[in-house]
Formats: structure tokens, sequence, C-alpha cells
């Protein structure tokens, strides 16, 4: 009982994973970009939530109605002011600017916010639980793990019935042809980084209920969102939350045999599904 | 003088260092169907890339209804009306054929063009509009391209070598369903290698050769040793 | 004009005047030791360090486009070797510093094997999580000290030379001999078939494949090679140090993000980028460390610039204007009066 705990408490944890997730399988979907500040982006999501609940005096998930849009005007922005003018054949370009992003990001929240853990208070939803067949269910991971389902409803929903995840996949398939379409390219991904990083912002916040965060612990979600896209196969957003389910729990159930390998497993279980299976279990696309 | 929907001077394009059009001169006037015909190599599929704004070129040198396009991106061209069937058809793999007509249309310019009337010239691509496109035949990919193109109601199409890769009988057909299309007042300019094609079904046709403007006149006055001169530069 | 005008030619003038510079310049800094003080020793032997690593993170990434987030698994690697080979295998430092270099490429041939299943952007963030397995794995080492590291042994620091002057005299020359070391491989290297072969791939993958250039054999010795330099590097940071822990043997912000910046900033694709790099990062470093985390938005900002603006770095700016090369790689066509120089 107390493994099929872990189990079903690992299965949740990867909802956040797939959260983390998400906005980084779109943006590489759509323009084939990765965003190495990305987990930084998931940090500067949190602070922001909690700058707005001090501010304000709401709830942690209340801050989603200000966060979410916030950060979906940065991503338009930083993708049509800066990150467009990186996209090309070669790959250094986007890599290295959003190396350097990150690095400007978490240093900016250092000194903004001072490099003290910080967390969001979100009162009883965060001791809450509910007993269900014998396991105590925590409110909030289960709450995270819903978000996450519908989060990637809603995107897979946009991607295949929506003139606008047409207008995604168009491009991503040729650019080229797609401006004949009057589709603008540069505008198109604008919105899908804003799209990638409204999601982002509901990641930061559900992230900053859960957990106390610093500046520091952006590229460690990087990783998490990484290598829950990887397990799951590239394209594949369905896949995306399988993979996170599968490192959530790879990451619970190390943690129950020792204390110290709760990252090392999930990393491990990572390398292995690498070796195995190199384009993942249920890739779309190639890389 | 007639009414030109397309006036290019002195049109210059490069790739890299290397030059492939060569100060070409042409106008194309409303309604009238244009063939470009050239040997492979002679800057045919250049010239109609330049038109259609994927490639840059200087603002000047081609005018569409007497604005000045050659400096516009792709997209803002082709909301101004000019619609390209480009080579080798170039379907979104990942769209169905419905959605890849639809997209076609995404511009909601105004005209006589919609997915029934499509349906209705291309009746094959109606029962397959919910496949992907790239699981049909080669000259339903063609009808796919061309209504693609036509969805959104262009006054100026370009067609880049419609019959390249197809069997003769398909490409009959294709050409039989061309004056449906172009009869509506649009303005069509059609490159093809296949130039008793391209002659039959235009008014006037240009020659290019190795990136210049070799000959020029009404289809039906050119002579075979005109044609052979300019297309391969041999006498 | 009659082509004995011309004559090819791999230097230049100005390589043969860098090439003299560098000897005077080379000479001055053996002999530091006795016109430098202490603290700029310190400086210089970071300096060689960091300039060493650059030059192999632009090999990897600059040459044959493998872009790495994770080069601190290495110099963590290496770091911790140093330690373990002198303490449980009681080697000397400098033996130690070179096994560590052994081990070093040992380790990367299967990590290469994983991590080379990811192709572009996503290789780049699993050499970071080979970081982290590393990181993560070397904190369960108890008998280094787990997640608190441990110090270097003072009889093993003794061994090195009797007197304090001397020990950092020998660390402060394994660094210039470090830095030259890697400048000289790397060098050498890109002249050699594979290196130029390394050109062609960046160049054109494509075209490169069809004149049966085996890329992913070239790549993957690539990787060994930087992997093997990195860990001696990363042994020798620790021999300064003399204190190893996990976050500080596996930090990404150290050994990597500083090197990318170091590599950004002096140009991407050059031998001379580096060098730049490491003196500009060096000089800002000691003028403006006091603003702190600025200090580091700052050079991000100006990393980002210059990746937009000016892709090929500060030296790429100086070549386009004196059309400069002090290490020449290709060959080059030159007009001269007089005969072809034999």
């Amino acid at each position: 009982m107390e493994w099929f705990n872990a189990l079903v408490q690992g299965a949740l944890l990867g909802g956040l994973y797939a959260l983390f997730a998400a906005g980084l399988s779109l943006i590489f979907g759509v323009m084939r970009l990765v965003n190495i500040a990305h987990g930084d982006l998931i940090v500067l999501a949190a602070y922001l939530g909690l700058s707005v609940t001090l501010a304000l005096g709401v709830h942690p998930l209340l801050a989603l109605v200000v966060v979410v849009p916030a950060m979906a005007a940065a991503g338009y922005v930083l993708q049509r002011g800066i990150l467009n003018q990186t996209l090309g054949q070669d790959l250094l370009p986007p890599l290295l600017v959003t190396f350097g992003l990150s690095v400007i990001i978490q240093n900016a929240l250092l000194e903004v916010y001072s490099a003290d853990p910080q967390k969001m208070n979100a009162g009883v939803l965060e001791t809450a639980s509910v007993s269900v067949g014998g396991l105590s269910l925590g409110v909030l991971p289960v709450l995270t793990f819903a978000v996450a389902v519908l989060v990637i409803a809603a995107l897979q929903w946009t991607f295949y019935r929506t003139a606008l995840g047409r207008a995604f996949r168009a491009v991503s398939d040729n650019q080229d042809i797609a401006q004949l379409m009057g589709l603008n390219r540069h505008h198109i991904f604008g919105l899908s980084m804003a799209l990638a990083l409204a999601v982002t912002a509901i990641a930061g916040i559900l992230l900053g209920i859960r957990t106390s965060f610093d500046p520091s612990i952006g590229g460690g979600r990087l990783i998490f969102g990484f290598e829950a896209v990887i397990i799951g196969g590239l394209g594949n957003l369905w896949g995306t939350l399988a993979g996170g389910v599968i490192l959530g729990v790879a990451q619970t159930i190390g943690a129950k045999i020792h204390p110290g390998w709760q990252l090392l497993s999930g990393h491990l279980v990572f390398l292995i599904i690498l070796a195995v299976r190199p384009n993942g279990l249920f890739p779309r696309i190639s890389g | 003088m007639p009414d030109m929907v397309l006036e290019i001077y002195g049109l210059d394009a490069h790739y890299g260092d290397f030059q492939a059009l060569y100060g070409i001169d042409m106008n194309v006037a409303r309604g009238e169907v244009l063939a470009i015909i050239g040997a492979n190599g002679a800057g045919k599929t250049t010239l109609l890339r330049s038109i259609a704004g994927l490639m840059k070129n200087r603002d000047d040198q081609i005018r569409y209804n007497g604005t000045a396009i050659g400096a516009m991106r792709a997209d803002q061209v082709a909301r101004l009306g000019i619609a390209l069937v480009p080579e080798g058809r170039q379907l979104f793999p990942s769209l169905s054929v419905e959605e890849n007509l639809v997209i076609g249309g995404q511009i909601g310019r105004k005209g006589p063009w919609s997915l029934s009337e499509i349906y209705a010239l291309f009746p094959i691509l109606k029962e397959r509009r919910h496949q992907q496109s790239t699981s049909l035949s080669g000259g339903q990919q063609q009808m796919v391209a061309i209504g693609r193109a036509l969805m959104a109601n262009p006054d100026l199409i370009l067609f880049d070598e419609i019959s390249l890769g197809l069997a003769p009988v398909i490409i009959k057909s294709i050409y039989e369903a061309l004056p449906n299309i172009v009869g509506e007042g649009m303005t069509a300019l059609i490159v093809e290698q296949d130039i008793a094609r391209a002659l039959s079904v235009s008014s006037r046709a240009y020659c290019l050769q190795e990136g210049r403007v070799s000959l020029e006149g009404a289809s039906g006055g050119l002579s075979r040793a005109e044609i052979s001169r300019a297309y391969f530069g041999v006498t | 004009m009659s082509h004995q005008d011309f004559s090819v030619t791999r230097t230049s003038r100005a390589a043969r005047i860098a090439t003299v510079l560098g000897a005077i310049v080379l000479v001055l800094l053996v002999l530091a030791p006795w016109w430098a003080g202490r603290a700029d020793m310190r400086l210089l032997g970071e300096l060689f360090l960091y300039l060493a690593l650059a030059s192999l993170w632009n090999l990897l990434a600059g040459y044959a486009g493998l872009v790495s987030v994770g080069q601190q698994a290495f110099v963590g690697f290496g770091g911790y070797m140093l330690f373990a080979l002198t303490i449980f295998a009681g080697l000397p430092p400098v033996v130690a510093v070179l096994g560590a270099g052994v081990l070093g490429a040992m380790v990367a041939v299967p990590v290469a094997l994983l991590i080379f299943r990811l192709r572009g952007a996503y290789f780049a963030i699993g050499t970071w999580v080979m970081a982290e397995v590393f990181r993560l794995s070397f904190a369960q080492i108890s008998a280094l000290g787990g997640g608190s590291g441990s110090s270097l042994p003072t009889n093993i620091v003794r061994s090195m030379a009797a007197s304090r002057d001397g020990r950092e005299a020998l660390s402060y020359w394994l660094a210039l001999g470090a830095a030259v070391l890697v400048i000289g491989v790397v060098y050498l290297f890109l002249r050699s078939n594979k290196g130029l072969a390394l050109s062609a791939i960046r160049d054109n993958e494509l075209a490169a494949g069809s004149l049966g250039i085996d890329i992913w054999r070239t790549k993957f010795l690539v990787y060994v090679i930087t992997a093997a330099l990195t860990a001696v590097i990363g042994a020798l940071i620790f021999l300064q140090k003399l204190r190893i822990s996990p976050d500080a043997a596996f930090s990404v912000n150290d050994w990597t993000a500083f090197v990318i910046f170091i590599v950004v900033i002096g140009g991407i694709g050059t031998v001379e980028g580096p060098i730049i790099g490491t003196l500009i990062f060096f000089a800002l470093r000691e003028t403006l460390a006091d603003l702190g985390t600025i200090y580091l938005i700052v050079l991000g900002i100006v990393a980002i610039v210059i990746m937009l603006k000016a892709p090929k770095g500060v030296w790429g700016l100086i070549r386009a204007r004196f059309d400069l090369q002090l290490f020449p790689l290709g060959f080059r066509v030159e007009r001269s009066n007089r005969d072809k120089e034999t």
C-alpha cells in the first residue's frame, strides 16, 4: 500500500511536470525552437504570482488572472523582439540567445527578490486532502493534475480544431508556403510563444503554491520538462503528459528507496528510455 | 494602353552570389493568360517567387495594380490578391485535404471561389476531404494545390509547372479545367516546360533564357524556329 | 598579369608577427613567478584555465556543432578524480591530473553514445541532464564528502612542493601549460584533415556527407577529446582551490555560462575568439565585479546583442576590418611582387 501510495503521488506530481513540458513541446512543434530559458520563465511566473498575491491580497489561484495574460504578452514581445531574429538553419543563435536570457532572468530575479526561498500562501488548499480507497490524496496535487489534463486537452483542441492551430501546423510544415496563404510567420511564432508562456504561467503559480522556490531553480524545471517531452515523444502532447507521469513516478519511487535518489532516479529512467527508445515512447515528429 | 495588372521593370534576382534574373521587363494585362516558357534553370520559378514575395526585390521593380510590391513579404502580397500554385504542389502534410483548402481562403477575400465551388470543380476532393493530403495521388494533390490558391479568390494566379511529374491523362484533365478557372476574369501566369501546352492555353508568351527575356509575342504567332532559338540560344 | 603574381600560402605577415609577439608574451608569462605578485598570479592562473575551457567549448560548439551546456560534468568529474586518485590511489597530484584526463575520456564514451541520440538543441539539454546525473551521483559518495564535499589533505598538498611559493608557482605553470597545450591541440586538430572536415561539416552537413566524411565518428572523437581535456582542466581548477563540493564542481554558471559568454563575445568558430573573449571577460569582471548580479545581467545582454548583431564576435569584427588571422587554418591567396618564397 505504501508503494502504491508513492506510485499515485508520483503520477500526480507528473501533472506538474507535464505543465512544465507543455510550453516547451508547443514551441518546438511550431518553430523547432528549444528555449533554454523556459525553466527560468516558470520561476519568473511564480515570482509574478507572489507579487500579485502580496500586492492585491488575493489567493494565488486568483493571481492567474493577472499573471497568465502578462506572461502571454511577454512571450509575444520576446518572440517578435528577439527570438524571431535567431530562427534559421543555424542552431547556435537560438540556443545561445535563450541561454543568455536564462542568465538575465535568473539574476534579475536575484536582484529584485533576493536569493531567499519564497512560497505562496494558498491557505487550506495546501493541506486539504481527500481519502480515496484508503489513500490520502492532497487536493492540491489532484487539482494540479486535473489542470494539466485540461491544459493539454485545450492545447490539443487548439492545435487540431481551430484556425490558429491550423496556422501553427501550416507554418511548422512549410514556412514559405504558409506565407503565401497570407500568414505572417513572425506573428504566428509570436502567438505560439504567447500561448506557451500562458501555460508556463499556470505551471509557475502551481509550482509556487506547492513548494518554496528561489531564483536558481529554473534549470531544474527546464530539465524536468525536457525529460517529460523526450520520454513522451516529440510533438505528442498526450505523450508529454505520460512522460511527466513516468518521471514523477520514477522520482517518488526513487525517493522511497533512498531519500537522496529522488532526482537521480528520475534522470536514470530518462536515460534508460533514451537508450532503449531514442524517439520516446509515443513519437509524432522527428527531431 | 490596356489596363495592366502586373508590371515588371528591370527585375534582378540573386541567390547569394548567384544571379538568377537579369533585368526582366514584363507586363500582364487584366484577364490575360500569359505563358512563360524556358529551359530548366532559365529563371522561371525565380520570377514567380519574386512576384509572390518569397524573394525580396527592390520595391519598384514589381508593380501590381500600380502598387510597388517588390519589397513586400509574401503574406502581404497574398492579401493584395496574388496566389501561387507552387512547383511540386507543396501541400501541408499535417493538414487534411479540406484544411489545406480552407487555409488557402484564410485571408478572406471576396470572390466566386469557396469550398463548394472547388468541390464542384474537382469532385474527387470532396470524397477525400478528411484524408491527409499526402495520401492523395499526384494529380489529386495538384488539384488541392490549385484549389488552395483559388480559395484566396486572387486577381492574379501564378501556376508553376503544374504538369510536372503527372501522368499525361491527368495533365490533360487539369488543363481542361483551366479555362473554367481563368474564365472568371482572373489573370493568370503559367510557367510550363511543355511548350505546346503552354502556348495552347495562353494568349501571349515570354521565353526566358539564362535569366533574360529572349522572346516575347502572341502565343499563336511564334514560329517553331523562333522558339527553339529563344529556348536553347542556338540557331 | 600572370598567375605568378599570386602565391598560395597558409601564413601571413600578421600571423608571423603574432607568432613572434606570442613567443615574447609566453616567455614573460613563464617568468611570472619572478615578477608578479601572488594575487596577480592567482588571477592569471584562473584566466589560463578559463581560456582553456573556452577553447575546448569553442571546438565543440563552434566547429563540431555540438552545443553543450553540460561541460561542467567533465570539469567536476576531473576535479573529483584528482581528489580520488590522490587520496585513495596515492598518486602524486600532477600524475592524478593526467589520470583525470584519461578517466574523463573513458567516461565520455558511454555518455556520448547516449546523448548523441538527441539532435541539435535537445542534445544541449541532454548534456545538462548528464551533468546533473554526475552531480547527484558524486553527492552520494560519502568517501568524498557527499553533498558537503571535502578538502585536499595537507600531506598531499605539501607533496607538490615544500614551500607555499613553490606550490603556487607550480600551480601557475600547470595552468599556463594547460592553456598552451589546449590551444595547441585545438589548433593542430583544426589544421588536420579531420579538422578541415569539421569546418566542412559545419558549413554544410549534407555536402560533407556526400564527400564521404564520416560525420558521426568525427563528432564523437571531438566530444571525447574535449571531455578528456576538460577533465584535466577541472582537475587543475580544484588543485588551485584545494576544496571540492558537488555544487561547486558541477556549477552550470561557473563552468558553462561564463565559458559560453567568453566564446560568444570573443567570436565563436574562430581560434582567436576565446583568447579575446577571456581577456574581455576578465577585464569586465575585475572592473564590474562589485556590481554582483548586475554584472551578470550586463554580460547576458552583451552576449545576446553580439549573437544577434555580430555573430562572429569581437574577433569577427576585427577580422572583417583588417583581414587578420593569427592562427591560419585555411590557405590564402596572396598577391606578391616577388617570386614565391620557399
